[in-house]
């Protein structure tokens, strides 16, 4: 399969090297942060060898933080859950409602059909902060403030209008002559929707999900207007890591490890559905 | 009794920022029990649209259509007792062959053995036994086409609707497969409709022939009836092959009848006797109308007419020559080999009773004499 020269070899596995480093330092820069002390990842010149110390994780996962000032507690743990309840549900509902929103975009030609589907895609473009004052003193008056559900919804501005145009380019590529088919032999339009539309436009539906698992996993100021502690996803706990004696880097460096896990694995498990959807779906959507 | 009755349909399109587009218009049609029926026309001449507001995927924007005496208009397709093959196949990818038929025949509650059988034999018919464990991506377009059309046929239905059934086959399989299928249809007495732009397949396959063009049924009846008296230039030019030779005339009236004068060495009488009251009332009317002659009504050899060969091509049974003639390209079919060649000036003769006139509306107001 490679013809290439020697020096040609080489010199492309430098260069891929170094495209690696570039991208993975940060990375593996943290993973070696999570397993100093705070006087280790301070010292200077930093050193990349040194006594690996499992103490941040234990501070994290016991939710005792040790301080100078004295200890702290913290619920990172409960964060964690909670980061997982959020976007877990918003998720599902997104699918429950997006994927039958975007089969019909994709499917039937209706009065101001594309101006909806537009204005959900909107959603995106307005910058988050000018939507959450007015919605935080709704919320408030609704009794929606710090509740699971309340968050769930407005996560729907994130993972809403990813799934509905991903999923809408998925559709729009299966010949509607193959649900005709099916119809024509007997079954309702919904049957071919269930039976023969989703299951074709499957890996688009499930790479518009994990993506959309991603973006309301990584959010922060949602949740931080909105939930109070033991609402916050991680991205808003790890704000505890700032304390008044000082920035806990390690723990820090810990939290992010355990966050960033689970959303990586999904990633590198699905990568080649998540590839496929965002060229095929998003690009013509 | 009319199994399927379409009357007074339109359909009209309509997309934002774009004018409406007109598909059909005011589609009457009447097919009987048993008949199979070919909708012949150019591409966007509102075949396919007719097909499908009868399959239910359009919906009809005015008029009604029944099929066996139901109303079926307004039903979901699934209630209309209507079996299609699709153009682009539509086959469901992750299934095989096999269970792509045998799907068609899920609603209607038979037995294992009985599906096995069916796909068996239909699959025998169309040729494609071999590949009933395949997947569809692994076949080509032609066989994919025969799956789609095994499909369609596999199945009970009051009326079969095939959107170009055999485009995608090979000439000498086309010709296999027309046969059989006709021998099938006609052996369980189903009633057929299937789209074509191919004279040939219409021909071969069909009962009756709808041609249709702008969205309007131009006219609808078996091939000798379209070859013979076309009834209008549209269908007197798109049917036949070589198509007809159209001629603009002066008319003058004379002794008698009237003389149809193409140029100075080419005139025709046509006596009044053999012309209607409102072909005779179309020639008083109007001074140029046009004519029509099919090639095979062109003598070469002898006759007052000179005709200036530019093109003569023998095609193993009979000579297509092609000329010109008081300033008007005329194609002229023989039976059998004719000395000529590019340049040469031969005798040719055009008979005043082979002559459709058509009126200036376009419609034919007198027929050929038929041979």
């Amino acid at each position: 399969m490679d013809h290439s020269s020697l020096a040609g070899r080489i010199f492309r596995g430098i260069a891929l090297a170094m495209v690696l480093v570039f991208f993975m330092f940060p990375i593996v820069w943290i993973l070696l942060m999570s397993f100093q002390s705070n006087e280790q990842i301070l010292r200077i010149p930093p050193r990349i060898l040194f006594e690996p110390t499992l103490a941040n994780y234990e501070a994290l996962i016991s939710g005792q933080l040790k301080t100078a000032a004295g200890n702290l507690q913290i619920s990172f743990m409960r964060n964690l859950m909670n980061s997982f309840i959020l976007s877990s549900a918003s998720v599902i509902l997104a699918l429950l409602l997006g994927v039958p929103a975007a089969y019909a975009f994709a499917r039937f030609k209706f009065r101001l059909g594309e101006t909806i589907a537009f204005t959900l895609l909107s959603f995106r473009f307005a910058p988050p902060l000018l939507v959450l004052l007015p919605l935080s003193l709704y919320y408030q008056q609704l009794g929606l403030n710090d509740t699971y559900f309340g968050i769930v919804w407005v996560y729907q501005l994130i993972a809403l209008p990813l799934i509905l145009w991903i999923v809408r380019g998925y559709f729009e590529d299966i010949s509607p002559d193959i649900e005709h088919a099916y119809r024509l032999a007997g079954h309702s339009w919904r049957e071919a929707f269930t039976r023969i539309a989703v299951p074709l436009a499957g890996p688009g539906i499930a790479a518009a999900g994990l993506l959309s698992f991603i973006f309301c996993w990584n959010n922060f100021v949602f949740a931080l207007i909105l939930a109070s502690a033991d609402k916050q996803p991680v991205t808003v706990g790890a704000l505890a890591f700032v304390t008044a004696s000082g920035i806990q880097y390690g723990q820090i460096a810990a939290a992010i490890v355990l966050s960033v896990t689970p959303t990586l694995l999904l990633a590198l498990y699905a990568q080649r559905y998540l590839v496929e959807g965002l060229s095929l779906g998003a690009v013509k959507g | 009794m009319g199994m399927l009755e379409i009357r007074n349909v339109d359909k009209i399109y309509h997309s934002r920022g774009k004018p409406p587009v007109h598909a059909v218009r005011a589609l009457d049609m009447d097919i009987r029990s048993g008949e199979i029926v070919a909708l012949l026309g150019s591409s966007g001449c509102g075949k396919t649209s007719t097909l499908r507001m009868i399959a239910g995927f359009e919906s009809v924007s005015a008029g009604s259509i029944a099929l066996a005496r139901r109303p079926i208009h307004d039903l979901p397709p699934a209630k209309r007792g209507v079996a299609m093959a699709f153009e682009g196949y539509s086959l469901y990818p992750p299934l095989t062959v096999r269970e792509n038929i045998a799907f068609a025949l899920k609603a209607q509650q038979l037995s294992r053995a009985e599906i096995t059988q069916r796909v068996d034999r239909i699959a025998r018919l169309v040729e494609i036994e071999d590949i009933l464990d395949h997947h569809p991506r692994a076949l080509s377009g032609g066989q994919q086409q025969r799956v789609s059309l095994a499909r369609a046929l596999v199945r009970d239905a009051d009326l079969y609707l095939l959107d170009e059934p055999m485009g995608q086959l090979e000439p000498q399989l086309r010709a296999v497969l027309r046969g059989r299928i006709k021998g099938l249809l006609a052996e369980r007495g189903m009633t057929a409709i299937f789209v074509t732009h191919d004279q040939t397949e219409a021909s071969a396959l069909a009962d009756r022939i709808a041609v249709m063009e702008d969205g309007v049924l131009q006219q609808f009846g078996g091939e000798r009836e379209l070859k013979d008296r076309p009834a209008n230039l549209f269908v007197a030019s798109f049917i036949g092959e070589p198509p007809m030779n159209l001629l603009d005339t002066a008319v003058t009236q004379e002794d008698g009848g009237f003389r149809l004068a193409v140029g100075a060495d080419l005139a025709f009488h046509v006596p009044r006797q053999t012309l209607d009251v409102a072909a005779q009332q179309a020639l008083v009317q109007s001074d140029r109308i046009k004519v029509g002659i099919r090639p095979q009504r062109i003598a070469i050899g002898s006759g007052e007419a000179r005709l200036r060969v530019i093109s003569n091509q023998w095609l193993g049974d009979q000579s297509h020559i092609a000329g010109e003639c008081a300033g008007h390209l005329l194609v002229a079919v023989t039976s059998g080999k004719v000395a000529a060649r590019p340049g040469d000036l031969v005798p040719c003769a055009l008979e005043s009773r082979h002559l459709h006139i058509f009126g200036a509306d376009g419609v034919c107001v007198r027929h050929a004499e038929a041979r």
